[in-house]
């Protein structure tokens, strides 16, 4: 190694020092920005880094340039006008999709650096198996996160789609992952064995992602970034540089932890999720199940001012149905009503509200709805006791007490203990199912009040009539 | 470039997830989300690679796989951040004064 080249590869190193130290004032969100922005600043060094290495090596040619100053500037382009453009309820899909595009580059390169070899033929395993490795799981995550990211959109269907033989294939496909992998390390010149191995990974990201429904993406967005971390990290070994190898395995445990945390949340196991056949679509069904509705306490919104308006602790549990209804602006602006008013005001955020993990501390963030009130469960379940109102609000398999009892399709689920509020209000359409199509126990509890309307009009309704009792 | 040696190449891997899960299990609930695209942003490093791919490419095969790979680490590295930065800018301790309509 020449002194330029050293010299790269110390930068390299303080570049991925300052990846973990960002990530690490991740811990708090006073700090985050600024970690972020070091991690920023340490990946445009790392950039620039890469470019002298380049342009003292001298191996590139003019079309080489053109290829690299094109490709990035273009890439850029589309980053900077994703990064602007996107409203934070599509989040999950561009992280789903940004997941996508790193795993695809890291595919390609493994794809290109087996192309590229003088004598692909004397490649070692050391060199070919990454490479295959790469190749599957980045073309897996590439193909899936598309899928997964369409899914979201709303462009794939959001239920799980099935089809006969689906199963089989699932478990096919991976036995040719091995098939394909021993090959091309035994034969890197194989042509067929590299195209097998990538249309065969593409294939499998498809049949993996589109049996999965909607209401389990956030596991699914989790876990498609541990594989985009470990392809990241595969490309690494494949051109050797360690940085590729610290980033790659830096994002790889942090969708693994990301990924349990999730299926923890929905007591269900990565295995079973990922098998499918238990998450619907993104609409449940709203079937009225007229007996029950009789049974519960339909209240007004002029009632739910009252009980709020002289509460001095109100804790709301929001649920991806508010952000549905995009009716977290409203909620803000009555949760500042009563913050300033002088009753304590807390939100109750379950790890899968939403469609990616912490999605909902997003949504209420951008309404304005300041950190120190988000609060995680199981700091706020010992605090419902407390509660003189729970305001539930688009949520519901999660704060079914239902979960606390054996023999049913949510028992074990960790929920938030909503039913432990002195009242509660729940604001809802109708009676409708969550995903997990049971009754929810909480809304015929006699202490609970059902106020049936929309969310954006039922708050903007709940502001108003609040704003006459403490103005 | 050298040959880097295996062995070398796996211990940096292992250490690297033992510090990933040291550092990540720490990261509270409430910014899980900002987490995600940020550990995003930093897989963007791939466009390293995609550069030193882009370099060695003498075929036109070669020059199409390494400009596809670069918009993509490009586009992942420089999306990544800022919509990350988007995101941290709106949590606050307080909330912010509303700015008119």
């Amino acid at each position: 190694m020449d002194t330029v080249s050293n010299a790269v590869h110390y930068i390299f190193l303080g570049s991925a020092a300052c990846f973990v130290l960002g990530l690490h004032l991740m811990n708090h969100p006073r700090t985050a920005r600024r970690g972020n922005a070091i991690s920023a600043a340490a990946m445009a060094v790392a950039i620039a880094a890469t470019v002298w290495l380049v342009i003292h090596e001298g191996t590139i040619t003019t079309t080489g340039w053109l290829v690299l100053v094109s490709g990035g500037l273009i890439g850029a382009a589309l980053g900077l006008y994703a990064a602007r453009e996107v409203k934070m309820t599509a989040m999950p899909q561009l992280v789903s999709l940004f997941n996508a595009v790193g795993g695809g580059a890291a595919a390609l390169i493994a794809v290109n650096d087996l192309l590229q070899a003088d004598h692909p033929a004397a490649l070692g395993a050391r060199v070919s198996l990454p490479g295959a490795l790469d190749i599957v799981i980045g073309a897996v995550t590439f193909s899936g996160s598309l899928i997964a990211a369409g899914k979201l959109q709303g462009v794939v269907s959001g239920a799980p789609v099935v089809f006969p033989g689906a199963r089989l294939l699932n478990v096919l496909l991976p036995a040719s992952f091995v098939v394909g992998t021993v090959w091309l390390v035994l034969s890197p010149d194989s042509l067929v064995a590299l195209y097998g191995l990538v249309a065969v990974a593409l294939l499998f990201g498809v049949t993996m992602v589109l049996p999965i429904g909607g209401a389990d993406m956030p596991v699914v967005i989790a876990l498609l970034n541990a594989f985009t971390g470990s392809a990241v990290a595969m490309a690494g070994f494949v051109l050797n540089e360690t940085a590729l190898i610290i980033a790659g395995m830096l994002v790889s445990s942090s969708g693994g932890i990301l990924t349990k945390l999730m299926a923890d949340a929905m007591n269900r196991s990565i295995a079973n999720i990922v098998v499918g056949g238990f998450g619907t679509g993104d609409s449940a069904p709203a079937a009225v199940a007229g007996g029950a509705a009789a049974q519960v306490r339909p209240v007004s919104a002029d009632d739910v001012a009252i009980q709020l308006a002289y509460a001095s602790k109100v804790i709301i549990v929001p649920g991806y149905g508010l952000a549905a209804a995009q009716a977290q602006h409203e909620l803000g602006d009555l949760a500042k009503l009563l913050t300033d008013h002088g009753v304590d005001v807390s939100y109750a955020v379950h790890p899968v509200a939403g469609r990616m993990p912490g999605h909902m501390n997003v949504l209420l963030a951008e309404a304005n709805v300041p950190y120190t009130q988000l609060k995680e469960m199981d700091d706020v379940n010992p605090e419902f006791p407390q509660a003189d109102v729970a305001l539930v609000i688009g949520a519901n398999d999660v704060t079914n007490p239902i979960a606390r009892k054996p023999g049913n399709a949510i028992s074990g689920m960790p929920i938030l203990d909503v039913d432990k509020a002195k009242s509660v209000v729940v604001i809802k359409r109708s009676m409708g199912h969550g995903y997990a199509g049971i009754d929810n126990e909480l809304y015929t509890d006699p202490k609970t009040g059902m106020f049936f309307t929309d969310a954006k009009k039922g708050l903007s309704e709940l502001k108003s009539a609040v704003g006459e009792f403490v103005g | 470039m050298n040959e880097l040696d295996l062995l070398t190449a796996i211990t940096v891997f292992v250490l690297s997830v033992l510090i990933g899960v040291e550092v990540i299990s720490k990261v509270p609930a409430t910014l899980h989300t900002p987490l995600m695209s940020g550990s995003n942003a930093v897989h963007g490093i791939v466009v390293i690679g995609a550069m030193l791919i882009a370099a060695e490419s003498h075929t036109w095969l070669g020059y199409v796989l390494a400009f596809v790979a670069m918009v993509f680490g490009a586009m992942n590295v420089v999306g990544g951040y800022l919509v990350t930065d988007r995101m941290l800018e709106m949590f606050k301790a307080r909330p912010a004064e509303k700015k008119d309509v």
